[in-house]
């Protein structure tokens, strides 16, 4: 970011705010706005699903006994958890929730480019979760969310696992359709003025998300439609004893599914990139830096799926070959950590909410970048796969990097997105909750599985009984830090302080309309005022120029 | 004399930290004993990354850390901080020395990786290449097909066996090699059963410390994982292909063997022991082994049924009363 915009005026101030009356959240609803928050309070209602559903697991595991559920519906409870977690929240909560209700605004656009086609990708997603939902009255899916045949062709839950097969294409789909609109309103329809690097991180991220959901979604569905036939009417694609092989379906589900976290990760790394810079009142460091390197999370992240496969069977040299490639992803991952810590660094932290969930998101996925580069390297990974260490390294990553990130996101957008703020004490108490239970829960999780704790057992070695009843202490710790929120969401939506248009200060064009944006988010045509990041005192006078000015 | 004074801190915290670093990369204590020599060499790797994870930890918390402290706002102080936008110095140092360091982990665990793998050439290795193509149905009738002979005849056994009641494989040890002690594994919901020779069939894993030992691993229904942790070792075991895992027990004991791969129900009750034996028990062992199988060749399977071989002390009653089949 070295160019410098001339300061005008925006031209929304003082527009009337929006108020969308509640019913529209119920529709067939074509503003981005609108198909944005519906993303984001189903995703939620998933998530709160999922949270249940990981507090019944971890509930099981405080004793060494399989003693509160059958060891087979044990195994559906944790099946539907990262199910629903990762088809139904993250993904469709960074991407459908953030990206829609950005992007547009981020850019100066009026709407998505197929604003159709966006609210066919929403309404893509309530089906495919009532099926998952309602599988539970037939038996639900009880082979893992990576549902590895021959167990998942074998399974007693046939219906459930078919349910779940078209459940998993459904948001598939919806992915996809998602994927295409992103790519098409980024590359067309930034305003005037606006190129490719003026444009806020966040959008660049949603760009290498698109791109990577777009390349890697379809092979899933190919994976899924393929366990269908095999699972429906005896084709033998993965089934060995009619010459199938499960290998192939380890490759193909890991071919989408390992870049699928770097479609949760880098909305939020975008995310993150918005958040702390008007928080800690400086430019954002190494702009081109983070824009280019999630390029390169995208590019590197479509070659890296065979490292969940070390333990396979996989050939040795394809074994070297994506030992290297996931290794080599901690770099651009590191140059956006240390951006966003030199971003910080020298700036006049607001200690609020958002920057405090994006602080603990840094300082916690950190780890999870950590462990993550121990489990690239291969003989590393070979002791540890399929055990609590992975557990711990994934939900280092998906929920100390996602679920941090989104609850930064909430808390710096819930102004923009309802016109009012969230309560910042209840706000806080909410942080030092979750950041709480989300270490007590998952730290301890390393030691279990680097000592001997496979995952997906309901039953497990008396010496482990210790450390398992500190997760699930965690666990209800992480459980309980979500009612703070909810309660300050619900009451603050309709009783909260009036929020202003630019409660933040901050230089991104959505702050530049009104709180909530009206229809077609601006008046006339949106100006660009100032670069997205310049904040800094050499920056403060052409501002406050600027403000004069309009 | 200031910048000085700044470059001594600097200088001085990076040391600290980096010597609390390797302090906590050798007294981690994170993993459980190395019973083998694979584990010894899996221990130094794992101990430097964990140690290199642990410094670069440090800096960014601290660093996070420092920010709370020095840079929070201060009641009344309104202004921005400084309109820093790149260092370019900077930015390629933190590019460069990452890059640098992640090619160096690579390099050094690709030469554990190799060691790990003892005298094998790279097609048959310790964690578990394939020869055998995927399985069909007739690939049993064609033992020229399949590469080695014993890979033949177990996965005609594999295929023969099919269902979940434990068909033991037809146990054939690989004679090439009369330095290594070669077992059959063959894994099923939910048990492992251990072939040492056309006769022998047990529950239980013994191996003589010492010597190199390899596993020649079948399933018979769905897919297992053959793990031990005190070993550092883990292969999955898949139908219709043969996988195969190399060690060399080093610390006479009785240490768990873990199913890693979700194979149903009971996964979490499909586990059994490896006893690594002195050379004498051992040999006194397969002898017992040998003559109650030669009694009663039917009784090593009968007394042996898959609900009595996961028998596990915590388990014992429940696995029982579970039976093992999995749930209708």
């Amino acid at each position: 970011m070295t160019q410098t915009l001339t300061p005008t005026q925006s031209s929304s101030a003082g527009a009337e705010p929006q108020k969308t009356p509640w019913w529209e959240f119920f529709t067939f609803s074509v503003d981005h706005k609108v198909i944005g928050i519906q993303y984001l309070v189903t995703s939620f209602m998933f998530y709160l699903i999922g949270g249940a559903l990981a507090s019944a697991v971890r509930v099981e595991l405080a004793t060494p006994d399989s003693d509160l559920v059958d060891p087979a519906f044990y195994n559906s409870l944790f099946t539907m958890h990262g199910t629903v977690m990762i088809f139904l929240w993250i993904v469709p909560a960074v991407t459908g929730g953030f990206g829609n209700y950005l992007v547009p605004l981020m850019i100066g656009a009026r709407d998505m480019a197929f604003p159709r086609l966006n609210a066919i990708a929403f309404w893509l997603t309530i089906p495919a979760g009532l099926l998952l939902m309602g599988s539970f009255f037939v038996g639900p899916a009880s082979t893992g969310w990576t549902a590895y045949p021959p167990l998942s062709i074998l399974t007693d839950e046939h219906v459930g696992q078919a349910i779940w097969i078209l459940s998993i294409l459904l948001v598939g789909t919806s992915s996809i359709l998602a994927a295409v609109n992103f790519i098409v309103t980024i590359w067309s329809m930034r305003m005037k003025g606006m190129d490719l690097f003026s444009m806020p991180l966040f959008c660049w991220a949603m760009m290498a998300t698109s791109v990577l959901a777009l390349l890697a979604t379809p092979v899933l569905a190919g994976a899924m439609v393929l366990l269908g036939f095999d699972l429906l009417i005896g084709t033998n694609f993965f089934n060995p004893t009619g010459g199938g092989d499960p290998v192939v379906y380890q490759h193909l589900f890991w071919f989408y599914s390992h870049p699928a976290v770097y479609v949760m990760i880098l909305p939020v790394f975008g995310i993150i990139s918005e958040v702390i810079p008007p928080h800690s009142r400086k430019p954002i460091f190494g702009y081109k830096a983070i824009a280019y390197s999630s390029m390169m999370i995208c590019a590197l992240g479509l070659f890296v799926w065979a490292h969940h496969m070390f333990t396979s069977g996989t050939p040795d040299w394809l074994r070297v070959f994506f030992m290297v490639a996931t290794l080599l992803v901690a770099v651009p991952t590191g140059i956006k950590v240390f951006s966003w810590v030199a971003t910080l660094w020298g700036g006049k932290l607001r200690l609020d909410s958002p920057l405090l969930f994006a602080m603990g998101f840094i300082s916690t996925f950190l780890i999870g970048g950590l462990s993550g580069v121990m489990l690239g390297s291969a003989p590393v990974d070979i002791h540890v796969h399929d055990t609590y260490f992975v557990v711990a390294h994934f939900h280092y990553v998906l929920f100390g990097g996602s679920v941090f990130g989104i609850y930064a996101g909430l808390y710096h957008w819930f102004p923009k997105m309802t016109g009012r703020m969230l309560n910042e004490f209840w706000g806080k108490i909410h942080f030092v909750l979750t950041f709480i239970g989300m270490h007590l829960t998952f730290g301890p999780m390393h030691i279990l599985g680097l000592q001997g704790m496979p995952r997906r057992v309901a039953q497990y070695d008396p010496q482990f009984a210790p450390i398992n009843m500190i997760c699930t202490v965690g666990a209800l710790i992480l459980a309980f830090s979500t009612v703070p929120f909810v309660i300050n969401a619900v009451y603050s939506w309709f009783k909260g302080e009036q929020a202003p248009d630019n409660p933040w200060n901050a230089l991104t064009l959505e702050w530049t309309t009104s709180s909530p944006p009206i229809p077609h988010n601006w008046v006339g045509d949106p100006v660009l005022a100032t670069g997205p990041y310049d904040y800094g005192e050499e920056y403060k006078e052409d501002r406050q120029e600027a403000i004069a000015a309009s | 004399m200031k910048v000085n004074n700044k470059l001594i801190s600097i200088v001085v915290i990076i040391g600290l930290i980096i010597a609390a670093s390797i302090w906590y990369g050798r007294n981690n204590g994170l993993l459980p004993v190395a019973a083998g020599d694979e584990a010894t060499l899996y221990d130094g790797l794992f101990n430097t990354i964990l140690a290199i994870a642990a410094g670069f930890f440090l800096i960014v918390e601290g660093v996070l850390l420092y920010s709370i402290i020095k840079f929070r706002k201060r009641k009344g102080d309104e202004a921005d901080g400084p309109a820093i936008h790149e260092n370019l110095t900077l930015e390629i140092a933190w590019t460069a020395i990452p890059t640098v360091i992640v090619m160096w982990v690579a390099i050094y665990s690709f030469d554990v990786y190799t060691a790990m793998q003892g005298t094998q050439d790279l097609s048959g290795m310790a964690h578990g290449g394939m020869h055998n193509a995927v399985a069909h149905v007739d690939h049993a009738a064609h033992h020229e097909s399949g590469g080695m002979h014993s890979n033949s005849m177990t996965s005609k056994a594999t295929l023969a066996s099919s269902n979940n009641n434990g068909v033991m494989m037809a146990g054939v040890i690989p004679s090439e090699d009369s330095d290594v002690v070669a077992i059959n594994v063959s894994a099923m919901q939910f048990a492992w059963v251990f072939n040492y020779s056309d006769e022998i069939a047990t529950a239980e894993l013994h191996v003589p410390v010492g010597k190199k030992i390899r596993l020649n691993m079948n399933a018979v229904d769905v897919l297992h994982a053959f793990w031990v942790p005190q070993l550092r070792i883990k292969q999955d075991v898949i139908p219709g292909r043969e996988t195969y895992l190399e060690f060399t027990p080093r610390v006479v004991g009785e240490y768990p063997v873990v199913c890693a791969e979700l194979c149903g129900s009971y996964h979490g009750g499909m586990r059994t022991t490896m006893v690594i034996d002195t050379p004498e028990d051992y040999a006194k062992w397969l002898k017992e082994q040998q003559e109650i199988a030669s009694n009663d060749p039917e009784a090593i399977v009968a007394s042996r049924p898959p609900s009595q071989m996961s028998e596990h002390e915590y388990l014992a009653g429940k696995v029982a009363q579970m039976g093992m089949t999995s749930k209708k």
